[in-house]
Formats: structure tokens, C-alpha cells, sequence
């Protein structure tokens, strides 16, 4: 391993990118050992997609830590039930790392049977059950039979691979729910109506509210959320729904597309960031439908909200103008959606990076860049570190542990991952970011900063 | 809010629920952050590193540095030698520490890498640079068990009494913010007291903004003191759960006398902490020290009304929750709770110690516990405050008991990581939060025309 003239690992040099030159990008590879990397785990990634289903017991079926720090960090807000918001787990000890976990983990569930009477239990594998062998498909079907109740093995040993992964294992359990308890009857396009299910939306922030607003007032029924303030009876419905609309689609595509093999339900992609996104996705779901009542309460709605939030957000075009972003997120759509929310803002993006973004996101990515803009995958803070003084980066959106690091830079800062505080979803949301980016831009604290 | 939590107790055999501890990886990653230029090594999977920086950033607000080796379903088949290996030497060419401290996780020890074997093995190991390791499988201890198993290792690795002594003496302070290692190197300067302090997280998770990231911030104890430290004149291990065995060790390995205090949290303990140092150095109580005691007293005093026989709910790491169980005591408040999350027998028997010596019949002292359990409690048997790390502010607004933010995590809270509860200054700091949260609720809860002006 050395370094290139970037003062980057040259290992690493296909997984960065500037603009438009070069070719194809590497990306989705295993981070390096030894690197500072910022990548998740699968358990991470199934944990996070399948927390915000309120009214489940997650139990997770390993040592402490890997419990301690999933336990309530998203900020998926919950109309209902606030169980998930407790923190189950095995808190494995020597004893059973020698002699197996499984007595262990039946009598939790037990525990959980017993005194409670759960609709839902997730059981989720880590690292170390994928070791010693415990076979956790047999304490739910045994739990199964005996409480009748839906006990449901998340296989997301940390080890076989990043968070993409776990979004996998996360869309097996759900497909795996659905397809054990789903009631009978037509599905999808014939016999779904109009009506939707809104797959990879977290509810952070109340953004899922938002969006089912704007279906609602547009005549479409939301049967189904994933997994933003869902709940079990809720998400067995979900393969009557006529249509699927995908927002975060590096966690959810996945599941789109093993529902419309199961199930019949077409899918699309949307995003609801920035305005721009926001009235395209209104006009295709209705599109979809070919309904004309639906089409013009769509550009009625529209209408009604996109003049106004554009004027809006001119208000803070001067405040704005020619300032740099840098953008280090989970998946690349999320990525595509800010770089031309930054546009709109009169900014400009000179780093874009991405966790778990794909080959089809770099490449829009890419094309939606300056070709002298700085695109990577799976970063570490040494890089992001470097292209963001390289690029002169005036702000950085992000996930927490990013936060820090664009901080000691002096660089602004607005996250938009689980610990976002305003929605940033829908209309309201596009507003919400500008005053964020703006705010956070234009803080006096920057300039006590001696240089 | 935790609608979950039953009225009553019931037992659980199996099921953990909302934990007070995580595990042992943090705490010796956090250990080895507090030396100069050390790169915390992560051997198991990426996942572990990544939570275990995220969750000390998210308490120290700050970032946190730490390599993994970044095992695959090939590593936890075969054994991840080839992995730290690697890992080694692309750590030392790309970040160039002085110290790799490398922590194992669950699954390296499951596994059963041998990783002093690995070390023996290393080649490209620079001139003067360093590798150590610890054990630190998360299904045994907590994270306090990790940051003494860290702590042991710089021992081991380091510290040799080369028969010339130093005149110093070595502290080694539990797991405490970087604004307590800072207060408790303040109170010995004031003393005139030479010292080698390790580990110290000083400088490294407080440091201040500079407009730079520096993967290596100023602070953190250096190779040539903790080596140095073998020539002291003793130690003085400041927490008995999470330091008394690196401090024996060190007595042991250098032949030095070793001393073990608990935290000096509060007023009692500090002056525990105070006399050991005139009794160990021969050196009298400085004016300033005199001087912050008396403030502190006369603080007590002067708001002793409002917090005399207040009753108290305390959870947390066995060291901080004794100190501050006792210094409430010292207050005339009753802490009636005392619960930890880490395994430690010894915190039962020194938790009831505490009873007895303040005359507290019931109080209920449990470790290994968990909130969920706390909470169960609490249900019938109602406190008038809660102190403790964020975990607990579910409880707090549950049951409506006003909430004190002590110890370790404070996720959603500022300024802590900078701010001592240790010594006099740190007790007066408790005590103007403490007195904050009862006298806000009382305010809060106050017909108008209870609500008063001056209190
Ligand atoms: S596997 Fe072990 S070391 Fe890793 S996060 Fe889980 S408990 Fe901690
Ligand atoms: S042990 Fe495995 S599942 Fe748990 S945090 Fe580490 S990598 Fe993830």
C-alpha cells in the first residue's frame, strides 16, 4: 500500500473519480484493513431499515455492543406504538460463546411470550451467532408454534459484507412476514385501487407524514410503509397495494423488485428532496394511475405549493450563491437528489461521495457534476479531509461521524442522515434545508476562527 | 413514553433490556486515545469500529480515530492473522502513529486469533514505534472492563523500573471525561506534586478548534512516560473497578507501592484524594485547595434546602455512580438506587457499605441491571431525581423525575466532555447542575402564586 501524488492509498485510487473524465468507478468493494473506514456492518444495515417498525420487539441475538448502539438512534418518528424504542437483546456471556446461544435466546422470546403478547419478533444474528453455529431458525419456528405470533430471523452476521448487504437480509425478513401472513386476494395494478405502498422512507423527522399528506390530498391511499411509523397489520397489507414508490433506493430497490416477482406490484422511484424531485414524483405516481381526477389534483397540489416554496427559497439564493458543497451520504439517489437541490440554490457541489451508492448512481452523479468535482465511494476521513480543503468545500452534508471532522475544518455542516432535527422531505422540507444550509453557513461562530 | 415497562418487578433470566453498558472495545479505545499519537486498532469486522467511534463521537463531539481490520467471511473462517498483518503495516505507512493499540472484538476472540503470536510475527514494525494489543471480548465485562484491560496493557507493554527513581508519582485515572483527567492534573499541579498521568484523554477528545484536523491532537500521555512510569515513586489508581488492576500491575511489575482510591467525586472522596497526595509526597494543602474546599462547603450550605433528603435514582459505571452516591449522601439526599450495567460483584458490597456507613436501610444496590429494571422500580417506589448517562431520559419524562446528566454516554448534551465532576471545583459543578434540575421542577410545578422571585 503507498500513497499517489493526492497523498491517496493507491489502492484505492479506482474508487475515486474527478467529474466527468476518467472511466467506470469501482465501487461496493471491502474496505482495506487498516483503513479508517467509515463503513457500517450488515447487521447495521438490516437494524436500520427494520427499527422503524414500531409496535416489534427486535431482539438482537448477540453480545451487548452490537445492541447498545442500534438502541433508538434514528430519529423514525412513531404515530403508535414507542416499543421500538426499548432496546432487546441476548447479552451474550462466555457461557454461551462456548456452549452455544440458543437455550439463551429461547428463553427470551419465552420472556417476551410470556409477558407480553407480541404481534412481531425480529430476531437479528450478528457476527459472532454466525460463528458458533446457533441455529436461530429452529427457536423460531418453534416460537412460532407456540405463540402464535411471527418470530422472524434476520440473517445479518456483520462479517458478510457492508450495510448494502444488511438491506438485503432487511428486505428477506420483510418479504418473509409478508408473504407468511399476508391476506388473500387480488394485488397490485388489478385489484390494488390507487393506492401505494412508500418503500425507504425512515420517517426521520416526520418526513413520511409529509409525503402520505401530499398522496392523500391527491386521491392515492398509502396501504403500507417502509418502514417509517409502520406497523405489523400495516405491512401485511402491503402486497395489496397497486403500486410501490421507491425513495431511498439503495436500501429498498431490492424489495421492489422481489415484490413485483411475488406479489405483481410495480414500482417507481422517486425522491421527495428538493422541489424540482418533489413535483416529478407527484406527476408520475399519478401518471401511473391514468386518472385524470388524480393527475389534476396532483398539478393542483403543485400548483398550490411548488411557486411559493421556490420563492421561498430565492430568498436565499443571495445568502448562497457560489458556494461550495460537499456531499458524503449513504446511497448515491440521495446524492443525485442534493446535487441539484444545490443548484437550485445557486451552489455548486465539489465532492460527492457515497456508502453504498452503485455504478448507475456514480455515473449520473458524474454527469450532474464540474468535471473537475471529486466523486468516491466509501471514503475515509483522511480523504474526505483532503478533497474538502482541496476543493475549498463551505459545507458538508453528512451523517455523525462526519460531523466532527467538517467542524475541526471549519467547515459548515448539515446532517442529513438519522440525527436530522427538521424534515427535509416534501415542500416544507426544501425549505427546511436551505434555512439549515444557510444557517449553519452563515453562523457568526465561524469567524472567531483564527486562521 | 415506555409504555413497555410494567408496574411491577418482574425477574428476567435471559432477555437484556435497554442496557446500562456497552461493550468492552469502546473503553479500550478510549484508554488508548489518551496516548500521544496512538492509533486504536479494531481487530474483527468494520461494523464494530465504525459503532464504537460513532458512539464516542457521539459523546465527545468530537472525532474519533480508529483503524479496523476489516474482517470478511473468509477472516472469521481462517483466522484474521493475514488481516492485522496487513493492517499493521498500512497503518504505520499511510498514518504513521507511534503506537498501534489493537483491541480484539467478540468475533476475533471467538474465533481465537492469537494476537501476541501475531505481533511476535510483525516485520515492518518501524524503529521506535510500538504495537500493543489487549483482550477485549465484549461477552465478558463492559466497557469499563475494556478501558482497564487497555490501561493493563500499556503497563505491560511499557512501563520498567530502570532502578533510577523519577521522584514522581503515576496516576492513572479511571474512566472519566478528558475534563476530569484535566482537573485532576490541575489539582496536582497545585500541589506541587511531580507526576506522569496516563492514560490522558486531555488535549485529544477536548481539544481545541484550530481550523485543522489533526489526526494526532497535542494531548495523550507519550511512549517515554508511560515507560518512565515503571520509576515512580507509586501509584495512585483513581477508580477501583476500572483502574485497581492496572495499578497493581504496575506496582507489581516495577516494585513501586500502589494506592487505590475510588473517583473523587464530591467532598468526602476529594479530600480522601487530597490527604493520600500530602500523606504520599509529605507536600501541605496548598491555600487554593483550602480556599475551593471552603467555597464548596459554603455552596452546600447556602442551598441545603433545596436538596436535603432528596431521595435519588443513580446508574452508570460502578466508580462514577459510587462517588456520586456518596456525595449525595454527604448532601443529606438519599440514593436509593444504585445500578450498574457492568458485571462487578464489588459494586454490591461497596454500594452496600455506603448504606450502612449513612444509614440508609433501604437502599437497593444491583449490578449486571439494566434500565429497563430501574425503571420497574422506580414505578413503585418513586424517586425525586435521576442521575445518570442519556439513556435514562425516557425514564425521566415517563415518570415525570426531574434528570441529572452524569457520566458516560451523554449523547444529547454540550460542553460536558470539558467539564470536571472531579474535585472541588467538579462537586460545585454537580451541585449547580443538581440544584438546577430540583429547583426548575419546583418552579415548574409551582401554583403562581408559590412561584417566587427570589429562592
Ligand atoms: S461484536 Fe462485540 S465488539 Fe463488536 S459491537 Fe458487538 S459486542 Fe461490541
Ligand atoms: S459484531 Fe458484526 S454485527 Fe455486530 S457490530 Fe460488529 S460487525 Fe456488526
Amino acid at each position: 500500500m503507498s500513497l499517489n501524488k493526492d497523498g491517496v492509498l493507491t489502492e484505492r485510487e479506482g474508487f475515486i473519480k474527478y467529474g466527468s473524465c476518467g472511466g467506470d468507478m469501482k465501487c461496493g468493494g471491502e474496505s482495506l484493513a487498516g483503513a479508517v473506514s467509515q463503513r457500517a456492518c450488515v447487521y447495521c444495515g438490516a437494524r436500520v431499515v427494520l427499527n422503524p417498525i414500531s409496535d416489534a420487539y427486535h431482539i438482537v441475538h448477540g453480545p451487548i455492543g452490537c445492541a447498545s448502539y442500534t438502541w433508538d438512534i434514528r430519529g423514525s418518528l412513531s404515530s403508535g406504538s414507542d416499543l421500538y424504542r426499548n432496546s432487546f437483546s441476548t447479552d451474550l456471556s462466555e457461557k454461551e460463546v462456548i456452549f452455544g446461544g440458543i437455550k439463551k435466546l429461547t428463553a427470551a422470546v419465552d420472556e417476551i411470550c410470556a409477558n407480553y403478547s407480541p404481534k412481531l419478533i425480529f430476531i437479528y444474528s450478528t457476527c459472532i451467532v454466525g460463528v458458533i453455529g446457533d441455529d436461530v431458525e429452529s427457536v423460531c419456528r418453534y416460537a412460532e408454534s407456540k405463540y402464535n405470533t411471527r418470530v422472524i430471523n434476520v440473517k445479518s452476521p456483520g462479517f458478510s459484507g457492508a450495510k448494502m448487504q444488511g438491506y438485503k437480509a432487511a428486505c428477506d425478513a420483510l418479504m418473509k412476514l409478508m408473504e407468511g401472513s399476508a391476506p388473500s386476494g387480488a394485488a397490485g395494478k388489478a385489484g390494488g385501487g390507487v393506492s401505494v405502498n412508500i418503500l425507504g422512507d425512515f420517517n426521520l423527522a416526520g418526513e413520511i407524514w409529509i409525503i402520505s399528506n401530499y398522496l392523500k390530498e391527491i386521491g392515492v391511499e398509502v396501504i403500507s410503509k417502509f418502514t417509517g411509523d409502520s406497523k405489523y397489520e400495516e405491512i401485511i397489507k402491503a402486497p395489496k397495494a397497486a403500486l410501490n414508490i421507491v425513495q431511498c433506493a439503495g436500501s429498498m430497490t431490492y424489495l421492489a423488485k422481489t415484490m413485483e416477482d411475488v406479489f405483481g406490484v410495480p414500482y417507481i422511484k422517486v425522491s421527495f428532496f428538493g422541489v424540482d424531485d418533489v413535483c416529478a414524483s407527484l406527476l408520475r405516481i399519478a401518471q401511473f394511475f391514468n386518472n385524470d381526477e388524480i393527475l389534476k389534483k396532483a398539478k393542483a397540489l403543485i400548483l398550490r405549493m411548488s411557486p411559493k416554496t421556490k420563492a421561498e427559497l430565492d430568498k436565499y439564493i443571495p445568502l448562497l450563491r457560489g458556494r461550495k458543497a460537499a456531499i458524503y451520504v449513504g446511497g448515491g439517489f440521495k446524492a443525485i437528489s442534493l446535487i441539484n437541490q444545490f443548484k437550485e440554490l445557486g451552489m455548486k457541489t465539489v465532492l460527492a461521495g457515497t456508502q453504498t451508492g452503485k455504478k448507475e448512481d456514480y455515473e449520473i452523479i458524474s454527469s450532474l457534476v464540474d468535471s473537475d468535482a471529486v466523486v468516491l465511494d466509501d471514503a475515509n476521513p483522511s480523504e474526505l479531509e483532503k478533497f474538502m480543503i482541496q476543493k475549498g468545500a463551505d459545507i458538508l452534508v453528512g451523517g455523525v461521524k462526519e460531523r466532527p471532522l467538517a467542524y475541526k475544518l471549519g467547515v459548515a455542516f448539515c446532517d442529513h442522515n438519522h440525527e436530522r432535527k427538521y424534515a427535509l422531505a416534501g415542500f416544507e422540507g426544501a425549505v427546511n434545508f436551505a434555512k439549515e444550509i444557510s444557517e449553519s453557513l452563515n453562523s457568526p461562530v465561524w469567524k472567531f476562527l483564527r486562521q | 413514553m415506555l409504555e413497555l415497562t410494567p408496574n411491577e418487578y418482574k425477574e428476567r433470566k435471559a432477555l437484556r433490556i435497554n442496557p446500562a453498558k456497552t461493550c468492552q472495545p469502546v473503553g479500550a479505545m478510549y484508554a488508548a486515545l489518551g496516548i500521544y499519537e496512538c492509533m486504536p486498532h479494531s481487530h474483527g469486522s468494520q461494523g464494530c469500529c465504525s459503532y464504537h467511534r460513532t458512539f464516542l463521537t457521539r459523546h465527545f463531539k468530537d472525532p474519533v480515530m480508529a483503524t479496523t481490520s476489516s474482517f470478511t467471511e473468509g477472516s472469521s473462517v481462517f483466522g484474521g492473522g493475514s488481516n492485522l498483518k496487513t493492517a499493521v503495516k498500512n497503518i504505520f505507512e499511510i498514518y504513521k502513529p507511534r503506537v498501534i493499540a489493537v483491541h480484539t472484538t467478540c468475533l476475533s476472540e471467538t474465533i481465537g486469533d492469537d494476537i501476541p503470536t501475531i505481533i511476535g510475527q510483525l516485520e515492518n514494525v518501524p524503529e521506535g514505534k510500538y504495537v500493543i494489543h489487549t483482550n477485549t471480548p465484549s461477552y465478558v465485562g463492559s466497557h469499563i472492563t475494556g478501558y482497564s484491560n487497555m490501561v493493563k496493557s500499556m503497563v505491560k507493554y511499557f512501563s520498567k523500573n530502570t532502578g533510577v527513581s523519577n521522584g514522581k508519582i503515576c496516576v492513572i485515572p479511571g474512566f472519566v471525561n478528558p475534563g476530569d483527567m484535566r482537573e485532576i492534573k490541575r489539582i496536582l499541579k497545585q500541589m506541587g506534586v511531580p507526576f506522569i498521568m496516563f492514560p490522558d484523554t486531555s488535549g485529544v477528545l477536548d481539544s481545541p478548534m484550530t481550523g485543522k484536523f489533526e489526526m494526532y491532537p497535542k494531548g495523550g500521555a507519550t511512549v517515554e512516560e508511560m515507560q518512565d512510569a515503571g520509576n515512580s515513586s507509586c501509584v495512585l489508581g483513581l477508580g477501583e473497578t476500572a483502574v485497581s488492576a492496572a495499578a497493581r500491575l504496575l506496582g507489581k511489575q516495577c516494585k513501586i507501592k500502589e494506592h487505590i482510591l475510588g473517583l473523587p467525586i464530591g467532598i468526602e472522596a476529594t479530600d480522601d484524594f487530597i490527604l493520600k497526595l500530602t500523606e504520599i509526597t509529605g507536600k501541605p494543602v496548598p491555600e487554593e485547595i483550602e480556599e475551593e474546599r471552603g467555597q464548596l462547603v459554603d455552596i452546600m450550605i447556602d442551598a441545603h434546602p433545596y436538596y436535603d433528603k432528596k431521595t435519588a435514582a443513580i446508574y452508570g459505571d460502578p466508580d462514577t455512580v459510587l462517588g456520586l452516591a456518596e456525595f449525595c449522601f454527604s448532601l443529606g439526599m438519599i440514593p436509593k438506587f444504585l445500578i450498574t450495567g457492568t458485571p462487578d460483584p464489588s459494586f454490591e458490597i461497596k454500594g452496600k457499605e455506603l448504606f450502612d456507613k449513612f444509614g440508609a436501610k433501604d437502599g437497593f444496590v444491583k449490578h449486571s441491571a439494566d434500565l429497563f429494571e430501574l425503571h420497574q422500580r422506580l414505578k413503585s417506589d418513586k424517586v425525586d431525581l435521576l442521575i445518570g448517562g442519556t439513556h435514562g431520559k425516557q425514564i425521566a419524562r415517563a415518570e415525570n423525575i426531574p434528570f441529572l446528566r452524569m457520566g458516560f454516554p451523554i449523547l444529547d448534551r454540550y460542553v460536558h466532555p470539558y467539564m470536571p465532576m472531579v474535585g472541588y471545583r467538579g462537586a460545585m459543578r454537580i451541585l449547580e447542575l443538581l440544584l438546577n434540575v430540583l429547583m426548575d421542577k419546583r418552579e415548574a410545578d409551582a401554583a403562581d402564586e408559590d412561584f417566587e422571585l427570589v429562592m
